[in-house]
């Protein structure tokens, strides 16, 4: 129990210190943010300057305790200020209208690619030095890829030549969103070649990596001990071994969470996805900060959630994990 | 009464000992080739500019010229507004190289700093320390890097360095970390404290020696980082665009829909750039894990009985029965195994 | 289990076994190598052992010995680089109509016999048993690996298994983390017997544990084999231990048996120059003080072994003739153990030492009280 515990306490400081990090940097950075923002955008209204002024903490509205309050405040009920590129539409709705997007594309091709990218490297593992060791340079490459310039590739070849893809976008033009046939259809058409880029280019990582603790814990005496008992081979390769490897794995994967999300946002870029790679690229063209502060949390916090639920599942599974915990 | 049997002077490798010459040699074959191709990459920063046939800043007013495909006076083709590809790209290997390098020297150096420290010194220190670290570990490293560098006025090369290095020393802190404290209790170090040695003498010279091979892994993955990191930023526009880096090469052609013109020589010669030094840095981060854990090298003569590769899990193979079962073939392959037992079994027993 | 007719070089396998009617494991010409890019490390060579059904067969040796090499060759769990060059082990255990020649096994015949048949007690128990599984779900892995039993068969079963080796039912939940040394070695061993094996391998199993503990545990197997009927094949550099122990011991040296002999013979007149050397090497509590001699030297490299035989450099005995010598195993006339064997034809218990070398000399008091103790705990 303390165990989970002292995780959940680290996650709310890591959160506390984003939050602060996004409060703190547009105070601290030269220049007067609201005069180039406002440069660009001639037509805004006063109030937004003034809501501008507000959120940038320009104009003194109150002591900056007072000010990161009302900001911590504003955070909690999800109100992330109005947008600039696309006034008056406020952040949160823009945010509200992306995230699924990202959520299916990305969360789905990430686990899948784990799943099966975890399964070859238990059997590369296992079969150390067998048939698929000699993918291993391949893959190496593969991971070596940026996730958006394979994108651009697969693009180029599957939609650009081939045609069997569609060259990008969330659906067919001309569809209306909404919960029918036609629409689901045609999103999932679109998903595919995105969805196949992530999953080609993480699998690699996660297989290389399964293979190497696979092969250390092969090594490992409870494993020939397993042997020696006489135990069926799946049972050793599962339960005895893979079990043993899957914790550091885990960790591995809590680790690469952060990076796998961002080059996948990135990715999205490349297909015009609606998801929330779009709005980055918009915030950062247009220089929209409120968008681009409000993205920064909102992918912060889905990776601590994730990171969570992955200790969690590592605490479930290794019972030193809680032992070690609760006797520091 | 217990009756200890006569035990073998059997002296495990003093710390510290590395075998200097062959380590070449030593080095598997992966390694080998992830620095050959490295090295390729780096003399090309190095000699690129000077190389390159054009100015890549030059833009050749003809309107044949904007987008053509690759011929002879433009290799790689050229740019929208008829900039040379290969110039673009000799120049950009050099400027994206620099960038990584530097931020991997100044982060790792840092990792090395505070990971050391922290597993020494102990206490309260070991606890700050290692909770920044996590933290910055587990806040995604790119929107905040969008966020830190977004908010600046110029993108320069020299805030990029800046920003990547403070973001990307607490992976290898962590690493460093944690073979420091396992090293720590090692006895030649309690033996070092006992005869006196001074605190900051132990760690730089007993203990560093002792991690070479993790801050060598520990530096390439941070230039791994490093590029991807910058290179990714410099996609999306957060970087200096008027410079010629892989990265912003890619944005370029991104934004002026190289992709949808069909103009393929634009956007994958940065690309497989980067990859391919990406792959160098992997192969030779294998490379140098295998050096440290010999139990992940390929298996080579080790696991194969006349030719052949036997599962290493399996049970204990017998001479007799591979050479059995694998009879027809084994004539065969004996011309190119370096099997001794094979032949030595041909010759009817050994003793 | 007939002989394939193409298998000219490998000794036959069919037929029963060739010594003792009661023999259960019969080991013969096994030879074991690592191969390595520096050569090929010979650490087991033409081993030949005979284990009878309810005997405690002691395997002395230094480290690199080639002893633990032997027991894992023989049960094939060594890993890459080993191979197995030559020999057979045959098992005719109880359960079995016919001996069968575990290296010539198919491997599912092989996982039937392992454990079953032979057990192992590992020397770590620590590094032995997984440590995501609780004691019980690893005892009842090994039931329902091997025995056709119901759930809660297994689970009594795996109860009772504890109770046999002294440790709180309680623990069956407990993972192997939460349990002291002394408890996991008990596990082990109760692992161990969960399917009623024929034979018992121990790999040190006492070495990383203290005196006290060290003690309890070998009380314990003595009366769980007396109670069970087992054979054991006890591996260790403890010497000492084996002389209570075990009924036989074997001296390994350099991958090859130097000795094979009854404990009370090879404690009372030791036949091979290196037991000598070893006997003399550690003090007794009772008798005079008398100055320990080790064996100076070290083992040879097993890449290149030299002619004749491997002990030569060190042994105080060793002449050129030594370089000739086959290492067959010859009889020692003098012994009162007919089966008594060793590999040195020149130095018999009443060749005088040379000078220099101090004589085991065993006291008369100690004699007397040695063989009783043996009887009491081995015969």
């Amino acid at each position: 129990m303390s165990f989970i515990l002292r995780r959940l306490v680290f996650y709310v400081v890591a959160a506390w210190v984003a939050l602060t990090v996004n409060f703190f940097i547009p105070r601290a950075m030269p220049g007067n943010a609201v005069q180039s923002i406002m440069a660009k955008f001639p037509n805004l209204q006063p109030s937004a300057y003034q809501a501008l002024e507000a959120m940038l903490g320009v104009g003194h509205p109150g002591s900056i305790w007072h000010q990161y309050g009302s900001y911590l405040d504003d955070v909690f009920h999800l109100n992330f200020g109005t947008d600039v590129t696309q006034y008056p539409a406020p952040v949160s709705t823009l945010l509200a209208e992306t995230i699924p997007w990202t959520l299916t594309l990305v969360g789905t091709a990430t686990v899948i690619a784990f799943i099966v990218g975890t399964g070859l490297g238990i059997v590369a593992g296992w079969r150390h030095g067998g048939a698929l060791d000699r993918l291993l340079p391949g893959l190496m490459f593969l991971q070596a890829i940026p996730y958006f310039f394979f994108a651009l590739i697969l693009l180029e070849l599957f939609a650009s030549k081939l045609h069997v893809f569609p060259l990008g976008q969330g659906y067919a033009e001309g569809l209306v969103p909404g919960w029918h046939a036609d629409f689901i259809g045609s999103a999932i058409y679109h998903s595919l070649l995105p969805a196949l880029t992530i999953v080609l280019t993480s699998i690699a990582g996660w297989m290389l990596q399964m293979r190497n603790v696979m092969i250390t814990t092969v090594g490992e005496d409870y494993v020939i001990a397993a042997q020696a008992k006489g135990l069926p081979r799946r049972r050793v390769i599962f339960t005895y071994a893979a079990r043993n490897a899957l914790l550091p794995q885990l960790q591995g994967f809590a680790l690469a969470l952060g990076f796998v999300v961002s080059g996948a946002l990135i990715m999205e870029i490349v297909f015009s996805y609606p998801g929330i790679g779009e709005l980055l690229l918009t915030a950062v063209t247009s220089e929209d900060y409120p968008l681009m502060q409000a993205i920064f949390l909102v992918i912060t916090f889905a990776v601590l959630l994730a990171n969570m639920i992955v200790d969690l599942i590592i605490v479930l599974s290794d019972p030193r994990a809680r032992a070690r915990e609760a006797t520091r | 009464m217990t009756a200890v049997l006569p035990i073998s002077a059997n002296t495990a490798a003093l710390p510290g000992e590395d075998a200097q010459p062959g380590r070449w040699r030593r080095m598997p074959p992966k390694a080998k080739v992830g620095a050959v191709l490295l090295g390729l990459f780096v003399l090309a920063a190095i000699i690129g500019p000077m190389v390159a046939p054009y100015d890549p800043s030059y833009q050749d007013p003809s309107p044949a010229l904007s987008l053509h495909a690759p011929y002879g006076a433009h290799l790689l083709g050229t740019t929208q507004s008829g900039q040379d590809v290969l110039s673009e790209l000799l120049v950009g290997i050099r400027l994206t190289l620099e960038l990584a390098l530097l931020v991997g020297v100044i982060a790792t150096a840092l990792a090395v700093i505070v990971g050391v420290t922290s597993a020494f010194l102990g206490g309260v220190w070991d606890e700050v320390l290692s909770l920044v670290s996590n933290v910055f570990l587990v806040i995604p490293a790119l929107p905040l890097l969008i966020v830190l560098l977004g908010s600046l006025q110029t993108k320069g090369q020299t805030a990029t360095i800046i920003v990547l290095s403070v973001l990307g020393w607490p992976w290898g802190a962590r690493v460093i970390r944690a073979q420091t404290l396992a090293i720590r209790n090692r006895d030649f170090i309690a033996a070092a404290r006992e005869t006196g040695e001074k605190t900051w003498r132990i760690i730089a010279f007993e203990m560093v020696p002792n991690e070479v091979s993790l801050i060598a892994a520990s530096f390439v993955n941070t230039v791994l980082y490093a590029i991807g990191a910058s290179v990714a930023l410099a996609f999306i526009g957060v970087a200096n665009l008027n410079a010629w880096s892989l990265g912003t090469m890619l944005y370029w052609a991104q934004s002026q829909q190289a992709l949808e013109l069909g103009a393929w020589w634009w956007f994958v010669p940065p690309g497989l750039a980067v990859a391919l030094i990406g792959t160098g840095l992997v192969l030779l981060n294998t490379g140098i894990d295998e050096l440290g854990n010999p139990r992940l090298r390929d298996a080579t003569s080790a696991s194969r009985i006349a030719g052949y590769w036997l599962p290493p899990a399996d049970p204990t193979p017998v001479l007799a029965e591979v050479v059995q079962h694998r009879g027809k073939l084994s004539g065969f392959l004996r011309s190119f195994s370096r099997s001794s037992l094979l032949d030595d079994a041909e010759k009817g027993g050994h003793r | 289990m007939s002989a394939h007719p193409d298998q000219a070089p490998v000794a036959p396998v069919a037929g029963p076994l060739a010594a003792r009617p009661d023999t259960v494991l019969e080991i013969r010409d096994l030879s074991v190598v690592y191969r390595t890019p520096g050569g090929d490390v010979r650490a087991v060579d033409k081993v030949n052992i005979d284990l009878a059904a309810g005997e405690v067969i002691g395997l002395a040796g230094e480290s690199g010995s080639g002893k633990s090499t032997l027991v894992y060759g023989a049960s094939r769990l060594l890993r890459a680089p080993a191979l197995i060059t030559s020999g057979s082990v045959r098992y005719a255990g109880r359960r079995v109509t016919e001996p069968v020649d575990v290296l010539t096994m198919k491997p599912d015949e092989l996982r039937r016999l392992r454990w079953r048949e032979i057990a192992i007690v590992f020397q770590s128990a620590m590094n032995a048993l997984n440590p995501v599984l609780n004691v019980r779900d690893q005892l009842i892995d090994v039931m329902h690996a091997h025995l056709r039993i119901g759930r809660d068969e297994a689970r009594e079963r795996a109860a009772s298994l504890l109770d046999l080796v002294g440790i709180s039912r309680e623990r069956l939940r407990s993972y192997p983390h939460e349990l002291s040394g002394g408890m996991r070695q008990r596990v082990m061993i109760a692992m161990a017997l969960a399917t009623d094996p024929e034979i018992v391998i121990m790999d040190e199993p006492t070495t990383a544990l203290d005196v006290v503990v060290q003690r309890d545990i070998l009380a314990q197997i003595v009366e769980l084999k007396e109670r069970l009927g087992f054979s054991i094949l006890f591996i260790t550099h403890d010497l000492s231990l084996l002389l209570e122990l075990a009924d036989r011991i074997a001296v390994m040296y350099a991958g090859q048996l130097l000795e094979i002999g009854t404990a009370e013979e090879i404690h009372r007149e030791p036949s091979h120059p290196y037991t000598k050397g070893l006997l003399n090497s550690f003090p007794s509590l009772r008798g005079p003080r008398r100055e320990l001699a080790g064996i100076p030297g070290s083992p040879p490299d097993l890449r290149d072994p030299p002619p004749g035989c491997p002990f030569l450099p060190r042994c105080g005995y060793g002449t050129a003739a030594c370089r000739e010598v086959d290492m067959d195993l010859l009889p020692v006339t003098s012994s009162q153990d007919p089966s008594h064997v060793t590999a040195c034809p020149f130095v018999l218990p009443q060749t005088p030492a040379l000078p220099g070398i101090p004589e085991p000399a065993m006291p008369q008091a100690q004699q007397e009280t040695e063989p009783e103790t043996a009887e009491e705990l081995g015969a």
